[in-house]
């Protein structure tokens, strides 16, 4: 319930306050909110299995977001960012969709 | 990367297929009671965590949306964007000057034919005067040679055009009926003087378009036309005007045997 409501407060400050991204943060905000859902699905997947912990998943929402920011950065660095953001989102991606996948047949046994 | 999501282990999800109508009821029930039950310390943080991800996910959107196109580039993809934009611009100001200079050959090609239009549109009123086709008017004098006695002949009609063209004559005509031409003939017949076979009688008038002063003295000379009718017992009299019209034209133009030689 309070995640919901969370999610949806986040979400109307977002559209009422309409804050300029600072330019150094612009490469990796996109990559870092593909991971944080990554986090969130991964999360709600462990709830509906029974083993979610809060503390494991504010560590591990943290630390996907921060990784995942921190590849594109070196990549970024290294002269491959495109290339690298790109396969950051795929497997981000495809982790999403083993997720929901999983959320689904808890849920809808389908 | 952090493994939430690895968690899960494959046994356990192998296990939940077979028989996975409690589980699924399970797993509603988990959702229900966490939506319904009351707040823990957990909760607050997991929603302040969401409403980060819901802040950044719209901040994300929206400044996508804004786009400014190159503000989030790399270096990298600037160069490129740049160097696509240098090189489409190269085209296209290769495409210009291409098309400038078709405009100029256009442009050319129209004036010469303009100015070729008018040259012989000019020509054509020319020509058609001097071979009778169109009617003419203009500054010149009327002559009038009157034959009491009867005694002008076709020479000395003859005679007097030879006069008149040689003083400039451009158009000439008889009695306002017959347009004398190069190719016009003078005979004699026992009804009188004909011109190209059309009997003209006498007093003759003769309008001739040209200079007039030229055209008034250039019959009257020692043993010109003028004296030569006032021997005959006629009279030659020259008005000048600067608005003679000639309206006949010359009726039958067609060549039957000469062609134009385009080739010269």
């Amino acid at each position: 319930m309070i995640a919901a409501l969370g999610l949806l407060v986040g979400i109307v400050l977002g559209l009422v306050l309409q804050p300029d991204v600072p330019l150094w943060l612009e490469p990796y905000l996109p990559i870092a909110v593909v991971a944080a859902l990554d986090a969130v699905f991964g999360g709600l997947r462990a709830y509906l299995d029974g083993i979610f912990d809060d503390k494991v998943f504010v560590v591990s929402f943290i630390s996907n977001v921060v990784i995942a920011a921190a590849i594109v950065f070196l990549g970024d660095k290294l002269g491959v960012g495109g290339q690298l953001a790109t396969a950051v989102i795929v497997v981000l991606g495809i982790r999403i969709f083993s997720n929901v996948a999983a959320i689904r047949r808890h849920l809808f046994h389908a | 990367m952090p493994d939430q999501p690895e968690t899960p282990d494959p046994s356990q999800e192998q296990a939940a297929a077979p028989d996975s109508g409690d589980e699924t009821r399970g797993s509603r029930e988990r959702l229900w009671r966490a939506a319904t039950g009351r707040p823990t310390r957990g909760h607050w943080i997991i929603g302040l965590v969401l409403a980060g991800v819901g802040f950044a996910a719209m901040v994300q959107v929206q400044s996508n949306e804004r786009d400014d196109q190159y503000a989030g580039l790399r270096q990298g993809d600037l160069v490129r964007v740049f160097d696509g934009l240098s090189s489409s611009t190269q085209r296209a100001e290769r495409e210009i000057e291409r098309l400038r200079a078709a405009q100029q050959d256009l442009q050319s090609d129209t004036s010469q034919r303009q100015a070729a239009l008018e040259q012989a549109q000019q020509d054509r009123q020319v020509y058609g005067i001097l071979a009778g086709v169109l009617g003419a008017q203009g500054p010149g004098v009327r002559i009038t040679i009157s034959d009491d006695a009867g005694e002008v002949r076709a020479s000395l009609l003859l005679d007097t055009i030879q006069e008149l063209r040689a003083a400039g004559a451009e158009a000439i005509e008889f009695n306002d009926q017959v347009r004398f031409v190069a190719q016009s003939a003078v005979g004699e017949t026992a009804q009188g003087i004909t011109i190209d076979g059309r009997l003209i009688e006498a007093p003759y008038e003769i309008d001739v378009i040209g200079d007039p002063a030229t055209l008034a003295d250039a019959l009257v000379f020692p043993d010109g036309p003028a004296e030569r009718v006032e021997r005959v017992g006629g009279t030659l009299e020259s008005v000048r005007s600067d608005d003679i019209v000639i309206e006949s034209v010359v009726s039958d133009t067609e060549t039957d045997f000469a062609e134009s030689d385009e080739d010269q």
